[in-house]
């Protein structure tokens, strides 16, 4: 816990590369974006130049259908950067999606004592204000 | 894996504090290497290797050669270990694998931070954690174990009160160790489960203190060992994994590769969870005893909940875990935080834990946790050589 300024910071920008920026533009589009493997038809996130099972670097994109579970979560009370301590408490979690690739999200539209492990959730993107940039956030499939 | 016959011979440290003005990190680091030296009662010229760790602030780059500079060293060996929390851990073995590989003859391992809490040094990271973590408010340390701790109850419905046990019984073993941050500070279930929620399920005193501090520890080989002024301890196996950086990327939650690293120093050592008479466990946060117990086999996965509730972890019980209080008692000096779980031991094992003594400790387990029970080592350290 740290005695820092509580004057309101904005989030910092996303920082693509030339290789992810794809997956950022499909993000403001709604899309999430994973990686395939030509050779051993393993999926992965995030993007690479090659394939983590088998090394191959026939790697190409493809879209995920945007559904998975709550692998784990937790409501933030205190977060590690003051920028989002206007938004407590939010869920952070990760979600394993259907196709297998796990990634670190919000749960938004929720209550958080709502939020449960093995939950089904659904792709809801975010515009954040703070950056005018998409995030990928997802949201209980049973609110949908 | 190998057992080169390497043993600590010398250990010195700073103990951990809130804040260290006026002092550098080189400073703390030439005050403790000039105590652990002394301890093994050899001089600077012994010393011809040297490991150190990174320093996020003062001096980013070439700190082997900085550290060798300060402390008047020219070793034929110097090396930086980037190994977070099991830094110190990792510095024990590869200090004997360069000994037996004739790389130096006695390693001088080292670490320390200072601390100034207005002021928090951020990397300017350019990775996968900055890009795909950090934009949902994902920074720290926090979240990946209150996430842990979260899928740990999810899956064998552990509580938060017996993870509350972890702080709860080291803050009462810190009640022999008048260098703890806490001593004397003794807390009950309740005032755990009353401290903020910092992230759910962690409260504020399920979470270690960041200090500023150092540790030191010299290693040599088992057979100039025996010329040292203390008994020596031997390092009888080692282990090591590294899995992930990012928890979503880690290949499970509930089971760290704290488990492969402590079966490798088991097989090595030619030892089981039921020979060790003492754990000195890295303790960042209480999720992380929880798990290491379980990855060490001590009680069965998913069943170290009750474990710690049922559990006498104190010096007069069976099976001692951090009797100097650990880190969630003592503070976390930086890196230097897990490198006093290897001193702890050594302290116990050579006989000279004053006022905290296990009687009779021949054998522990040391585990080191970096990032996010992502950079796992575990040693087993024993009064007796191979």
């Amino acid at each position: 816990m740290t005695a820092e300024t509580t004057a309101t910071m904005p989030k910092p920008r996303i920082t693509s590369t030339e290789r992810t920026s794809a997956f950022w533009e499909a993000a403001s589009q709604g899309t999430l974006l994973l990686q395939r493997c030509g050779q051993c038809n393993h999926m992965q996130h995030y993007a690479r130049p090659m394939c983590v099972a088998c090394w191959s670097p026939n790697v190409s994109w493809e879209a995920a259908a945007g559904t998975g579970v709550i692998w784990t979560f937790t409501v933030v009370g205190m977060p590690g950067h003051p920028a989002w301590r206007p938004d407590t408490p939010y869920v952070l979690a990760i979600v394993e999606l259907d196709e297998g690739p796990r990634l670190m999200t919000n749960i938004v539209d929720c209550r958080p004592d709502d939020i449960a492990v093995g939950q089904r959730v659904v792709l809801r993107p975010t515009l954040q204000p703070d950056t005018n940039q998409t995030i990928l956030t997802f949201a209980l499939a049973s609110n949908e | 894996m190998t057992r080169p016959g390497a043993a600590v011979v010398g250990v010195g440290e700073i103990a951990p504090r809130r804040t260290t003005p006026g002092v550098t990190t080189l400073e703390m680091i030439a005050d403790v290497s000039r105590s652990a030296v002394a301890d093994a009662g050899l001089s600077r010229a012994d010393i011809d290797g040297l490991m150190v760790g990174p320093q996020v602030g003062e001096t980013p780059q070439h700190v082997p050669a900085t550290v060798a500079e300060y402390l008047g060293l020219e070793p034929t060996f110097a090396d930086i270990v980037d190994l977070g929390g099991a830094s110190g851990a990792g510095m024990l073995w590869r200090a004997a694998a360069a000994i037996d590989a004739g790389m130096c003859s006695t390693v001088l391992c080292v670490l320390g931070n200072t601390r100034d809490p207005q002021v928090v040094p951020r990397s300017p990271n350019r990775n996968p954690i900055r890009e795909f973590d950090v934009p949902y408010g994902a920074s720290g340390a926090n979240q990946a174990y209150a996430m842990v701790a979260q899928a740990h109850m999810a899956q064998f419905g552990t509580t938060e009160q017996q993870l509350a046990q972890v702080p709860v019984k080291q803050r009462a073993n810190a009640m022999l160790n008048p260098d703890a941050v806490f001593h004397g500070k003794q807390i009950t279930t309740n005032d755990v489960l009353q401290s903020p929620l910092v992230m759910s399920p962690l409260h504020l005193l399920d979470v270690v203190m960041p200090c500023g501090g150092g540790a030191a520890f010299v290693v040599t080989s088992a057979a100039r060992a025996v010329d040292t002024r203390h008994r020596p301890v031997h390092l009888r196996g080692a282990g090591e994994k590294v899995t992930h950086r990012a928890l979503s990327q880690a290949p499970q939650l509930t089971t760290s590769p704290l488990a492969p690293a402590i079966a490798d120093a088991y097989r090595a050592a030619g030892v089981r969870a039921s020979d060790l008479d003492l754990l000195s466990l890295y303790d960042c946060y209480s999720i992380v005893v929880a798990v290491t117990l379980e990855d060490a086999g001590v009680c069965a996965k998913g069943e170290s909940g009750p474990w710690l509730e049922e559990a006498d972890i104190s010096i007069d019980g069976p099976l001692p875990i951090n009797p100097h209080g650990g880190q969630l008692a003592c503070g976390q000096a930086d890196l230097a935080g897990g490198m006093t779980h290897i001193l702890e031991a050594v302290h116990q094992l050579r006989g000279t834990a004053d006022g905290r003594q296990v009687p009779g400790a021949e054998t522990a387990l040391v585990t080191g946790n970096g990032a996010t029970l992502s950079e796992e080592v575990a040693l087993v350290l024993s009064g007796a050589a191979a």
